[in-house]
């Protein structure tokens, strides 16, 4: 019954799995800067990885790229996500020592130069020409896939939920509140640091290979770097950065605006419709100033532990943890 | 590759040095005082290089003409996003500073392109022939991209050294509370600081877009090596920009005698990286 899908459905169906792909980077991005404080803007670069971690090992074998071992779906998300926890280690033994904005710095000239390794280097993803025929596993039903992608967006979202309610979760909301503090109660902030870096990272990189999958295509210039990253951070300010819920409905809700923008500027006169992305970029940086400055803290904010609060109530948040 | 192509690169290098060295400044002065990265900086520099293209082929003048226009649009462009926006976050984090940087970096980018489109522009049609010095090769853009520079270099630091703003700047750089305490006029000097990254950004621009062309992206691809020379340099240290700028430039044009050109952006980023690892705060900077 659902084989015949009108325009609609199917475009629906389009929006959604990208939203739910978007729910798992923004999760991913939370653990780092949510939770942690951690500023990394290179989350295209991530992303990047994992998609092409995705189409290497699981693409029939191929002379133009690296790889083509024909693995199944599974062991692509997991090497997907071993070869981006791998480089966030690397990123994070050179940075997390230093102040935040190097970090920021840092991280976006790692996805700059991932974004030149995978342009210039045609033996790794075939250069610009990309990988293509990345199948989508079991069906290639598009409602199918969509399931599977919520699937992995429910699983994300129960294990940081998990890990930021753990003791582990409330070292790293300390030392991101008060890094002093943290240290003298004889936390390793540095480890943390890395933790929960490496952790975030790994998931950004489980976010592009659902990405490959869905659209069966990778290329340096597929994800529009600089702007996917972007996209992400508006996601999860706008959704409340530091609250896990926050962070998935933030990546709908922004989806579904910047989707909307493209209904939009479809109706401009032909003339201005190549200028149609710039004015969409427009209307989400404008958007982004206005939640800065009007709603700073996201549509469900952080939930803050309430300080006197009564026994019964207190009580329960230990048992919750 | 033999001496005469070292030097050659050297050339190259010092011109991409002059205008890194421009962004540089800009960037490491609002670092000093507002104590963020401005992540906007790059597409200032492509606005103000816009702006005086626009001059360029409305009223064509020479280049030279429209350099000041471009600055001032750069001012002015930095001045309004503080005015609107970083002002009432700056009681906040740093970082919060940072994000919003990076927002108004994307609007002030399809700003320029929703204007003159998305399409290559150059200053200059057809082909400058350029002078020969011995084996080397040097194009009148890049003498007038060294001069310009050299001269706004020394203004800026007469600025800097000469006038009661630009020593207020420097005491803000140096430390915000005594400078308030001494009856400095803290906002004001903000604003200042902002019109001259702005105009400064615009310059590097100007002389960017005279090297290569007028690309809506051009600012952004330069911003990296930017902050790789601020960093280098010490951020908060305008003069150790210059030497970043210098470093980051020659390094960048000297890693085509054995990488692929494609890579010279890496090559920035790889120097900086060495640089926080051994010494984090710059060339130049004090071990605080």
């Amino acid at each position: 019954m659902s084989i015949d899908l009108s325009g609609l459905a199917s475009y629906g169906v389009f929006l959604l799995t990208l939203a739910a792909i978007y729910g798992v980077v923004s999760l991913a991005l939370n653990v780092q800067w949510g939770m942690t404080g951690l500023f990394n803007i290179g989350i295209a670069g991530f992303y990047a990885i994992g998609a092409y971690c995705a189409a290497i090992v699981t693409t029939p074998p191929s002379p133009s790229h690296l790889g083509g071992l024909g693995l199944p779906f599974g062991v692509g998300l997991l090497v997907a996500m071993a070869v981006s926890g791998l480089v966030a280690f690397l990123v994070g033994l050179l940075t997390l020592k230093l102040r935040e904005d190097y970090l920021a710095i840092a991280t976006i000239g790692i996805s700059e130069i991932i974004r030149l390794v995978l342009k210039n280097e045609d033996w790794i993803g075939n250069g610009v020409r990309g990988i293509a025929g990345i199948a989508r596993p079991l069906s290639a039903n598009p409602l199918v896939y969509l399931a599977v992608v919520l699937l992995v967006l429910a699983a994300t979202y129960l294990a940081v939920e998990r890990a930021r309610k753990s003791p582990w979760g409330r070292v790293l909301r300390a030392l991101r509140e008060n890094e002093l503090g943290a240290q003298a109660a004889g936390k390793n902030i540095y480890r943390f640091r890395m933790e929960a870096f490496v952790l975030g990272s790994m998931i950004m990189g489980l976010g592009g290979a659902l990405y490959a999958h869905f659209i069966g295509f990778v290329s340096p210039e597929a994800f529009e770097p600089v702007f996917a990253t972007f996209l992400v951070w508006v996601m999860l300010i706008a959704g409340g950065s530091g609250n896990n819920k926050g962070a998935v409905l933030g990546a709908f809700v922004i989806w579904l605006v910047w989707s909307g923008t493209e209904l939009l500027t479809n109706q401009l006169p032909a003339d201005y419709v190549t200028q149609g992305s710039a004015l969409r970029v427009l209307l989400i940086g404008v958007l982004l100033q206005v939640i800065l400055l009007r709603r700073p803290e996201g549509l469900l904010p952080e939930e803050r532990p309430h300080v006197g609060a009564s026994p019964a109530s207190s009580a329960e948040a230990e048992d919750e943890a | 590759m033999d001496v005469t192509d070292l030097l050659q690169l050297a050339i190259y290098g010092v011109v991409l040095g002059s205008i890194l060295t421009l962004g540089a400044i800009g960037v490491s002065l609002l670092f000093g005082i507002l104590r963020f990265s401005n992540f906007a900086h790059g597409d200032i520099m492509t606005l103000g290089a816009y702006a005086a293209f626009a001059v360029v082929s409305i009223l064509h003048t020479p280049v030279w003409l429209a350099l000041p226009v471009g600055m001032i649009a750069g001012a002015l462009v930095a001045v309004a996003a503080d005015q609107l926006v970083y002002r009432r976050l700056r009681r906040t984090q740093p970082v919060i500073l940072l994000i919003s940087s990076f927002g108004m970096a994307l609007i002030i980018r399809s700003l320029v392109q929703l204007i003159w489109g998305p399409q290559d522009r150059s200053f200059i049609k057809g082909i400058d022939m350029p002078m020969h010095f011995g084996d080397l090769m040097v194009s009148p853009q890049q003498l007038w991209i060294l001069g310009g520079t050299i001269v706004i270099v020394i203004a800026v630091h007469l600025f800097l050294t000469r006038t009661r703003m630009g020593k207020a700047m420097r005491a803000m750089s140096d430390n915000m509370d005594l400078a308030r305490v001494t009856g400095i006029d803290a906002e004001k000097v903000i604003i200042w600081t902002w019109a001259l990254g702005g105009a400064l950004a615009a310059a590097a621009g100007v002389f960017l877009a005279l090297d290569t062309r007028l690309t809506p992206m051009m600012g952004w691809s330069a911003l990296l090596p930017i902050f790789a020379a601020a960093i280098l340099g010490g951020f908060g240290k305008p003069y150790g920009a210059i030497v970043g700028g210098m470093i980051i430039g020659v390094a960048s044009e000297m890693s085509t005698a054995v990488l692929p050109p494609a890579y010279k952006p890496a090559t920035a980023f790889a120097v900086m990286v060495i640089m926080l690892v051994v010494r984090p705060n710059g060339l130049l900077g004090a071990r605080r």
